[in-house]
């Protein structure tokens, strides 16, 4: 009896397809299990700020939905709200734990430079998403935040375009522009610490060796 | 009449009054209020103790 044959991978889909599988096979994607080296309450910051981030988003979206003055006339909207807030205390809190073992462990060795920067391009974009969700608030915290900032947003030169007391342009930036900027960059943080392997101790040797091309051990 | 409601609420929030003026210490140049200054002890108490604590084993490791 014949078998079937592979399907031709035609076409520039195909040649994604390829690499992709390649680069990140479903094993190394979703892993079952974990180096032994990782058996360490530090290694969990991480995942602490994934979850923290999902319930800034599931509370900033229902905030979205309903307005940015829902939280001023409801009880739910009050809830929901102080829900955002403390999570985003959370997700700061476990964010910079996490960026402080990092940085001991010295992340960025065996080519894990993007993996780092793309890490700190996420913290500080989401220390710019923060202060811009104080902005939106709609009481009179949020209107002194604005007035002392915008002194020094023009002295730094961008107050012209970064407008601290355009209450529309800040709410833009808080609920479309700056979460989908954590969003892909903690996409692909995530991604490529799965490419890259979680980063061993630095008198450990790296489990993933064996995923390294020939040639560019020196590099690892 | 003060409730047995509102004894409870206050009970509660007397620790960290909230609606009160900041409070803060002054070291040299630097100004930190005691709220943040909490919050980074606290911090570094999670950090140490991550670090330090054995983490429970049972799952099979590479």
């Amino acid at each position: 009896m014949s078998s079937a044959a592979p399907a031709p991978e035609h076409g520039w889909t195909g040649w994604l397809r390829r690499r992709v599988v390649a680069a990140l096979p479903p094993e190394k994607l979703l892993p079952d299990s974990q180096p032994a080296y990782m058996s360490s309450w530090v290694y969990l910051f991480g995942v602490a700020t994934v979850s923290s981030l999902a319930v800034v988003l599931v509370s900033g979206g229902l905030l979205a939905l309903k307005g940015p003055a829902w939280w001023h006339v409801s009880a739910v909207g009050k809830y929901v709200n102080s829900l955002h807030l403390w999570s985003v205390e959370l997700f700061m809190f476990v964010l910079v734990l996490h960026l402080w073992a990092k940085f001991f462990m010295a992340a960025w060795r065996g080519r894990r430079v993007l993996t780092w920067m793309t890490g700190a391009v996420a913290f500080l974009t989401s220390i710019g998403t923060a202060f811009s969700g104080y902005l939106v608030q709609q009481n009179f915290d949020s209107q002194w935040i604005a007035d002392q900032a915008k002194d020094g947003m023009n002295a730094v030169g961008i107050g012209a375009f970064w407008n601290v007391l355009d209450f529309g342009q800040m709410l833009t930036w808080h609920i479309v522009l700056f979460p989908a900027v954590i969003c892909l960059l903690s996409a692909w943080h995530v991604l490529l610490v799965r490419l890259r392997g979680i980063v061993p101790p630095i008198d450990a040797p790296a489990p993933d060796t064996h995923l390294i091309p020939p040639g560019q051990e020196e590099r690892a | 009449m003060v409730g047995s409601g509102y004894e409870f609420t206050r009970t509660l929030a007397a620790p960290i009054d909230l609606d009160g003026t900041g409070r803060y210490v002054h070291w040299g140049v630097v100004q930190i209020s005691v709220a943040n200054l909490v919050v980074i002890a606290l911090m570094v108490l999670v950090f140490v103790l991550a670090v330090l604590l054995p983490f429970p084993r049972g799952r099979k490791r590479r």
